[in-house]
């Protein structure tokens, strides 16, 4: 359970560093993308680390049901926490999902394989660089990818819809390898 | 459903100029440049035209970066016609070629012109025409004889006359504004042919210059349209699930291949536009896409990544014979041949930069024709002596024309926003 907490607390980090990084140029998505990061950052660590202390009541007199409850709880917290990332990032020129982009993915996965009435568009962007056509064709390889990747993890294909806007829907404005690497990206949006 | 298609068409329709005319800033001409003096034209007395017709042909020359147009004053003398010119007065500033003309109404609400051309050096008459069109038509006149000039002392047609696609972002109210426009190739006498608040892209001239095709994501999902200039009227051809972009008319108008995913995967198809039958062209797990026909219809070039990273492929029009043509760099992509078929022009990265090169297929040469460093969307003049292609300038998206040959010659900004996918016009008359 911490195992699994701090991962997602290194990955929250991670992120947030990168959210941090785009302040000067970000949309407001990113500053929202930011808060979220610090908001559960603070819950989530309080719920692991202090939750005993802070509810008042001992661990003594907890039931096994009690201590099952809990547990379901928190997984489900830190599943909702991770499904607030949405945005996934991806190298010049590649469709390879990053390492630090899976385990929020399978929480979409399971998200969406637990709820069939819920789906998701995933929108593939590119940088600037290179050229408009391939950029659009480089931006649909990264939104199938995470399709794909998604399936199976247990959402259905009829949960997915892709579009690729190619580098014409910038989340950052500017022509450095910061605003590049915020730009070749595939959000995901629950519809 | 009805509703939307009538606004559809009203916003193809509706031109607003004042939004889509862009500036020029010629930059530099070929060390060879030709020294040439176009001699203010002549007026008929009270008569004021609405635009300086010597003046644009005078930019015109320096815009074709193979002409040196001489200032007017440094003129000694401003002879308006053929027996007013003293040659001597012209060696003396260094002059190869020599302009004079005059403008007057010519009855019928059309004004008229007669010009003369000298060689200097020969002391000799050259050509001489009198032109007329109507009077707030006159830079098409100063287009028309812009062209004649290029063509009497180069022996290569002129591209003055014709016209260049372009599509302009704006952000207004914090909203990005798209605009697909046509304009003169100075950027002056544009007009707007689809406002949309999402991405317009790849505009592609059909053959006879009557026609674009181009992608909008104007439904939320990317499609490729043919409009007909004049009317407005215009056509969805493609709507397939994934990816409709990237169309490019065969020579004879009668097709265009195309990029679609809807089989999975990005690849190139032919289109036949009346019957709008597919037939696949490419078959392949990488991305295949850019096409562009050759001169002559018997094979096309594309960009694919089957070797890694985007290169530029030619395959002949039967879908055989496949071969790769570049190999100079990781990064080779959205090529367009000359219209002479001999050479490709494209979109090279050397280094962390992105340039156009232009590629002898023949020989395999391969020359860097820009300095400027992200660039895109290379498109030929019919001529094959221009480049027109997006680059960036302070942070902006501008346009740049330069020589096929290499040599920057001009710069088009937009006033306001960034203007990018230029596509130039086949010869229009």
């Amino acid at each position: 359970m911490i195992r699994t907490y701090s991962k997602l607390f290194a990955l929250l980090v991670a992120m947030g560093v990168m959210a941090g990084c785009s302040s000067t140029g970000g949309t407001q998505e990113e500053g929202a993308y930011g808060s979220d990061v610090s908001a559960v950052d603070q819950e989530g660590g309080s719920e692991v680390y202090g939750g005993e202390g802070s509810s008042g009541v001992s661990s003594q007199t907890m039931t096994d049901e009690e201590r099952a409850a809990q547990a379901e709880q928190a997984a489900q917290q830190e599943q909702a926490a991770m499904r607030k990332i949405t945005t996934f990032y991806f190298d010049f020129d590649t469709s390879e999902i990053k390492s630090e982009s899976r385990d929020v993915l399978i929480a979409h996965a399971k998200y969406l394989a637990a709820n069939p009435n819920r789906s998701v568009r995933l929108e593939g962007h590119a940088d600037e660089r290179g050229t408009k056509e391939y950029n659009l064709a480089l931006g649909e390889r990264r939104a199938k990818a995470v399709e794909r990747f998604l399936v199976v993890n247990g959402a259905s294909r009829d949960q997915i819809e892709t579009i690729s806007y190619g580098e014409e829907k910038p989340a950052v404005m500017g022509h450095d390898e910061s605003a590049y690497a915020q730009n070749r990206r595939v959000e995901l949006i629950y519809q | 459903m009805m509703r939307v298609i009538v606004t559809m068409v009203l916003a193809a329709v509706i031109a607003l100029p004042a939004q889509a005319e862009l500036m020029i800033r010629i930059t530099e001409g070929a060390d060879n440049a030709i020294p040439v003096a176009v001699v203010p034209f002549g007026k008929a007395d009270g008569f004021q035209p609405s635009e300086n017709i010597s003046q644009i042909i005078h930019e015109d020359l320096a815009m074709s970066g193979e002409f040196k147009p001489l200032p007017s004053e440094r003129m000694l003398s401003l002879p308006t016609n053929g027996d007013d010119v003293f040659y001597r007065d012209w060696r003396l500033l260094g002059q190869k070629y020599l302009l004079v003309g005059q403008v007057q109404p010519a009855g019928g609400n059309k004004v008229s012109a007669r010009y003369e051309l000298f060689d200097v050096n020969r002391e000799k008459r050259i050509m001489g025409e009198t032109a007329s069109v109507a009077a707030d038509n006159l830079r098409t006149l100063a287009h028309h004889i812009s062209d004649k000039v290029y063509e009497a002392i180069t022996g290569t047609r002129g591209v003055f006359s014709t016209r260049i696609a372009y599509v302009t972002l704006d952000m207004e109210n914090g909203k990005r504004i798209y605009r697909l426009n046509v304009s003169d190739v100075d950027g002056k006498r544009a007009s707007v042919r689809l406002k949309s608040k999402e991405p317009i892209l790849s505009p592609a001239w059909s053959p006879d210059g009557r026609r674009l095709a181009y992608v909008s994501f104007e439904t939320g999902r990317p499609a490729i349209y043919i409009q007909e200039l004049a009317t407005g009227k215009r056509t969805r051809i493609a709507q397939f699930p994934g990816l409709n972009s990237a169309p490019a008319w065969s020579p004879d108008g009668d097709s265009l291949l195309m990029t679609l995913s809807r089989d999975g995967n990005a690849e190139i198809y032919k289109m036949d536009v009346a019957s709008r039958k597919l037939t696949r062209m490419t078959d392949h797990w990488a991305i295949d896409t850019e096409p562009d026909w050759a001169p002559d219809g018997n094979s096309f070039v594309f960009t694919s990544d089957r070797s890694g990273g985007p290169q530029v492929y030619r395959m002949d029009a039967d879908g055989g014979d496949l071969s790769r043509l570049t190999f100079g760099s990781r990064y080779n992509a959205r090529p367009r041949f000359s219209p002479d078929g001999e050479n490709i022009f494209y979109v090279h990265q050397r280094d962390s930069y992105f340039h156009i090169a232009r590629m002898n297929i023949e020989s395999g040469e391969e020359t860097i024709l820009t300095r400027t460093k992200l660039d895109e969307s290379p498109s030929v003049a019919p001529n094959g002596r221009l480049l027109i292609y997006a680059t960036q300038e302070g942070g902006k998206s501008v346009l740049a024309v330069i020589s096929a040959d290499g040599g920057s010659n001009y710069i088009l900004p937009s006033r306001f926003g960034d203007v990018r996918e230029p596509a130039w016009s086949p010869f229009l008359n």
